[in-house]
């Protein structure tokens, strides 16, 4: 008899973004239609074409020990403050240290669950990884000679390094992964680790996505591509997707993360259940390396293939997070593709874009949207699209925008859609939990 | 440069390891081992000699960090180099 198949569940959720250091503070800035978007101070900043982003909201050194964080760059650290609420909203027993040493481990189990590391996996993604170290230590080189590279210049720059990292606080021993895929990468991630989970390669998987790469040579080289908004003078109003007046995205930089868990193991621990990660929708736009397909059909193949690995149908859908980075073609042609996907069910959605508020995480991305459009669906309630003044006229789909909005009890789904360079379209089901 | 006495190289040292890999400068003793004792790696026992050569002014070849296994074979080689220096 063939076994059924595997349900994959989400039991913790973890964020440090533009608007909190946690999941309850981002979600509350978020509701309240917030902006994390301030001007940035570095000098000679105003030679740049834009000169803001949403920076995080909170300095990695006020939970992160000084000597722990000498050898982690900014992205790698805050994943790992996104994996550590994570991991404690599901509900585990803080990790116990290994020592290098070979020592027994000193540290003592507090209260929760104690997971196997044999049944633990890793899937944290980053689209760039350690920009920030990769440009400072090229700078100690030229400045100071060979000799004074920190000997941890590669493991901080390499972006599998934050899973690498996760991975070894938590003892996931079943596997790490990091899924480069610009901005679809944590997207990507939270598909793996559906998959691992149900392939019986691990019980647990933690996975999410970081970025951290507000720096000048980022500022310059987008600024370059003129694919970020210049609106300098009102850096709070610059990401407005849907607005008439978008005029491109807004860097951010945040990781989340997420526990997901087979059901199986979840109930027999008892733990909470926020959503069911149903399913995963992959595709390939094989068409230019920055530009999406004009045509959409690659976006709406990955909603369509996230249904189908879910198991769900158009009419399951209540809302749509969509990727909406606030670029002027962009924006539009993703709602064209959620009509394509979905057919008449996608009059009676809502959609939302929370990039006007937290910004662009890139890599990062992904990651949060699926923790926010798990709480929408655990909450019944929507973010609004901020900074929605003025709707273009080609926006034919219910966004919402101004206040939240409530979305309908009962069994419902939602899609969180992720698109990036290179032309990968992801888009992740969740399903609410009942 | 005036010879460093054995405190001194000590306290230095203790500073250098707090720094680098956060391990209090108390528990930083002249017989305790670096790998076994402070659980310190291999790539972070590099970091601290080249903290250590800029602080004690003295070269610490990459052969000769391998044999300083405790604390107090540094403050020993420190010695040795600045007596000679």
């Amino acid at each position: 008899m063939s076994k059924s198949p595997t349900t994959v569940v989400v039991t913790g959720l973890g964020a440090t973004t533009p608007l909190g250091g946690d999941v309850p503070s981002t979600w509350s800035a978020l509701l309240a239609g917030e902006s994390g978007v301030r001007n940035l101070d570095w000098e000679g900043v105003e030679e740049l074409p834009v000169r803001f982003a949403a920076q995080l909201a909170v300095d990695p050194a006020e939970s992160i020990p000084r000597a722990q964080l000498r050898r982690l760059d900014r992205s790698q650290a805050i994943a790992l403050i996104a994996a550590r609420e994570a991991w404690q909203h599901a509900g585990f027993a803080p990790p116990v240290k290994r020592a290098k040493s070979g020592k027994a481990a000193e540290a003592e189990p507090g209260d929760g669950f104690v997971v196997d590391g044999d049944r633990l996996g890793v899937v944290v993604s980053s689209g760039i990884g350690g920009l920030h170290t990769a440009l400072n230590s090229y700078d100690v080189y030229k400045e100071k000679g060979w000799t004074r590279v920190s000997p941890f210049t590669v493991p901080m720059l390499m972006p599998n390094g934050a899973s690498g990292h996760v991975g070894i606080e938590f003892g996931a021993t079943a596997g790490s992964h990091a899924l480069v895929s610009a901005c679809a990468s944590s997207g990507e991630a939270v598909g793996y680790a559906i998959d691992m989970i149900r392939a019986g390669r691990a019980d647990v998987v933690i996975c999410g996505g970081t970025e951290s790469c507000i720096h000048p040579l980022q500022m310059a080289s987008f600024g370059s591509m003129r694919a970020m908004s210049t609106r300098n003078d009102e850096p709070q109003r610059a990401s407005r997707p849907y607005d008439k007046n978008r005029d491109g995205f807004v860097l951010g930089e945040g990781a989340a993360v997420m526990i997901l868990e087979s059901e199986e193991h979840a109930r027999a621990r008892g733990a909470t259940v926020h959503a069911v990660a149903a399913g995963c929708g992959y595709s390939n736009d094989a068409y230019d390396i920055v530009l999406p397909d004009p045509s959409g059909s690659g976006q709406a193949k990955a909603m369509l293939r996230a249904l189908d690995d879910a198991g769900l149908r158009p009419e399951d859908i209540v809302h749509v997070n969509a990727h909406a980075t606030s670029t002027p073609a962009g924006d539009v042609a993703e709602l064209a593709s959620i009509r394509a996907a979905l057919g008449p069910v996608a009059e009676k959605l809502t959609v939302t874009a929370t990039k006007s508020m937290t910004g662009h995480l890139l890599g990062g991305a992904g990651a949060l949207e699926s923790v926010i459009t798990i709480l929408s669906l655990r909450e019944g309630i929507v973010p609004p699209t901020a900074n929605l003044e003025d709707m273009d006229d080609e926006v034919d789909l219910d966004i919402v925008c101004g206040e939240p909005r409530t979305i309908p009890a009962g069994p419902a789904a939602a899609l969180n859609n992720s698109f990036g360079f290179g032309g990968h379209n992801v888009s992740v089901a969740f399903r609410r939990a009942v | 440069m005036a010879i460093a006495t054995e405190q001194d190289i000590l306290d230095g040292l203790a500073e250098i390891i707090d720094e680098i890999v956060g391990i209090d400068k108390s528990e930083v003793t002249p017989e305790k081992n670096f790998i076994e004792d402070l659980d310190i790696d291999s790539l972070s026992m590099v970091e601290i000699a080249v903290a250590a050569q800029d602080q004690f002014g003295v070269e610490i070849p990459d052969d000769e960090l391998r044999n300083l296994k405790t604390v107090k074979d540094v403050i020993n080689f420190v010695q040795n180099l600045q007596q000679q220096g």
